[in-house]
């Protein structure tokens, strides 16, 4: 996965909770085989209307989205994430997000930072006029206003994204425990194994 | 030594668990592995990209759902793409050693129907799928889940994932359910409590004398929808019901490797006094059959209710959402639901799609005739063997004499990615999962409820209590 320290850059307020995996990249556009240009179908029902916060020339190029609570609840689907990134986001900022996406994002290098409400809602007052900068190192989101707001991230999720590390590289380093406990399993458990 | 009590929850995953790492994940065992075409494709490519195989292609197998056409399948599919995806599974399979039961099999069907229909889902065991209503399979105390493409990658090369442990829920629905009143309404009304986001980081384990008197496949659609309350899994303790089930099915253990496996999976179930970090308890007897009125399952009021006003939700959040989801829904506050007429009625998906549903719906039904403003009601089976078990019971001549449309199985018009859809400003009963906007087509308004509600509504044309039919 691409590797992911500090970013500065516009975001898009979009603020809305709930938002489900249908809503980001609805299933019409899931018959791609690929990763790649699902930025087309990102958001579509909402891009019906032309004067839409992703298409603003405003928000142009911005790498980081300001979503609410339960961000990407709904379907497993990856293209979620994909979509995402092919509109060009690194990063999510929300209150909460489902537990399935939150997964897919991390390894697809897309860095989900929560924050309280509270700050949600000064970074959505200044969004799309001033940048942000979120440092995953220090973990830390900051503007030029002097805010500083601290959040957590799981350390093994940090250290991947800081250092772009394939999982699956990760994995095969434990082939020895993995074929110890296939060998138990067999044993133990036969009708499973 | 005595132990401290465990919830079934955390007996699977101990009983799981490869090696436990410093930061709190663990590396954890995947014993069964199910595939579909549309979230599978990317994940080849990677172990093609990576020159990596599957490590047990033994314990996957593939069928697909999602993409196909549910009219003739002699014809030519209309769909390029999805004809291209279908394709690639099976070229998939072939290279890496995959089974698949392919789209002109007897046993084709809905990937969560046909696990348990093959016996290939069993008690205790660790089951996952890059399909978000994995957590079906948890119905047979399954520890099963949905994945993304990335994790489906990362269980071909290595039969394991790396996960957090879970904190754990127990819904508990006490009581005895009334009259027409199923494992659907129990699964709205259980999210109507929760949000759509109250389960999430959790594991719940459904509880209580309605669960333990639901058939297995009313579990099933409990579990099911175990995710649009937030959390990844949802499981059942296994018990003499779902050895019966399982028993003598096509790939369920055999002589006495069934003796130890049922001697195993006796042991799963939660020990007296274990403790869950969150309780929730409905009574079940207060359960009326269900409907949604918004673009949230957790949008949900008993079919005797009204569509809410949204100055009703305390929260500032929640009424803008109410405001939205009204707009979209063409609903006005205060409406009754029963006076809410559809157009559309679907009777399938991997929540309802199974031989109780269809005898549910058929008796409804039976007798009757779709109203005349219903421009579509679909009955789609969750496989081919749920289809010739309905055929045998004469259910498809029950509903193709009442109207119904009797297709072909597939996940259809729960997701409309092949040609069943719901026209753009009309209204969907829809025995279904999720009334996302536009999930069953561009401007599609989905109401879910259960099949003999579906049926109902189309028999009269406008969402119904089914107990003014049956009584």
């Amino acid at each position: 996965m691409q590797a992911f320290d500090t970013l500065t850059g516009i975001a898009v307020p979009f603020g809305a909770a709930n938002v489900d995996t249908d809503a980001i990249i609805p299933a019409r556009f899931l018959k791609t085989v690929t990763r790649t240009g699902l930025g087309r179908g990102a958001f579509a029902a909402l891009r019906e209307n032309p004067d839409n916060l992703f298409d603003s020339p405003r928000n142009a190029g911005a790498p980081i989205l300001i979503a609410g609570d339960n961000f990407g609840c709904g379907s497993s689907r990856e293209h979620a994430p994909w979509a995402l990134a092919d509109l060009g986001f690194r990063t999510v900022i929300a209150p909460s997000f489902a537990d399935i996406f939150a997964g897919n994002a991390f390894k697809n290098g897309l860095l989900l930072v929560v924050l309280p409400q509270a700050q949600i809602d000064r970074l959505m007052a200044i969004a799309g006029e001033h940048e942000i900068t979120v440092d995953l190192e220090n973990q830390v989101v900051t503007t030029p206003f002097q805010d500083r707001f601290a959040f957590e991230i799981d350390p093994f999720r940090k250290a991947c994204l800081l250092g772009g590390l394939d999982e699956i590289g990760l994995t095969t380093q434990m082939e020895g425990e993995i074929a110890a406990y296939e060998a138990r399993l067999q044993r133990e458990r036969p009708w499973a194994a | 030594m005595s132990q401290q009590p465990r919830t079934l929850y955390e007996k699977v995953w101990h009983d799981h668990v490869v090696s436990r790492r410093d930061d709190g994940t663990s590396l954890i065992w995947i014993d069964r592995h199910l595939i579909h075409e549309v979230t599978t494709p990317q994940a080849f490519e990677g172990l093609r990209i990576a020159g990596r195989r599957l490590r047990r292609p033994d314990l996957t197998l593939a069928v697909p759902d999602h993409n196909v056409p549910t009219r003739d399948r002699r014809l030519p599919n209309p769909d390029p793409e999805s004809t291209t995806q279908l394709a690639m599974l099976e070229s998939n399979c072939a290279e890496f050693g995959v089974e698949l039961i392919d789209i002109h099999a007897a046993e084709q069907g809905i990937v969560h129907v046909i696990g348990p229909e093959q016996g290939f889902t069993l008690p205790g065991l660790t089951i996952v799928c890059g399909d978000s209503h994995t957590a079906t399979h948890g119905a047979f105390g399954a520890l099963a889940f949905g994945i993304g493409t990335s994790e489906i990658e990362h269980v071909f090369a290595t039969q394991t994932l790396l996960l957090r442990q879970a904190k754990t829920m127990e819904v508990r629905v006490t009581g005895t359910l009334g009259f027409s009143v199923t494992a659907k309404d129990v699964a709205l009304a259980i999210i109507g409590r929760l949000g759509t986001a109250g389960g999430t980081g959790y594991v719940v384990e459904y509880t209580g004398e309605v669960i333990r008197d639901l058939s297995i496949e009313g579990r099933m659609t409990v579990c099911n929808m175990a995710i649009e309350g937030g959390a990844r899994s949802g499981m059942v303790a296994p018990d003499e019901k779902t050895f019966a089930y399982l028993r003598g099915r096509p790939r369920a253990p055999t002589g006495a490797r069934w003796d130890a496996a049922v001697a195993y999976w006796r042991t799963l179930p939660s020990d007296a006094g274990a403790a869950y970090d969150a309780t929730l308890t409905i009574d079940g007897s207060e359960i009326a059959p269900q409907v949604t009125w918004g673009t949230s399952p957790e949008d949900v009021v008993p079919i005797t209710g009204r569509v809410p006003a949204p100055d009703s939700f305390a929260d500032a959040g929640k009424r803008d959402a109410a405001l939205r989801s009204l707009a979209y829904m063409d609903l006005a506050p205060g409406t009754r639901l029963q006076d809410v007429a559809v157009e559309n009625v679907f009777i399938g998906s991997c929540t309802n799609s199974r031989i109780e549903d269809l005898r549910a719906a058929a008796a409804v039904a039976k007798g009757r005739h779709i109203a005349s403003n219903i421009r579509q009601a679909l009955v789609v089976p969750g496989s081919g063997l749920v289809k010739r078990q309905a055929e045998a019971e004469g259910l498809d001549r029950i509903f193709t004499e009442a109207g119904f449309d009797w297709r072909e199985p597939g996940c259809s018009m729960c997701l409309s990615m092949n040609p069943d859809r719901v026209p753009a400003g009309e209204r969907c009963a829809s025995t279904s999962n999720r009334n996302f906007v536009g999930r069953q087509g561009p401007g599609a308004r989905t109401h879910l409820l259960s099949p003999a509600m579906a049926a109902a509504a189309a028999v009269t044309g406008r969402l119904t209590d089914v107990r003014e039919l049956m009584g």
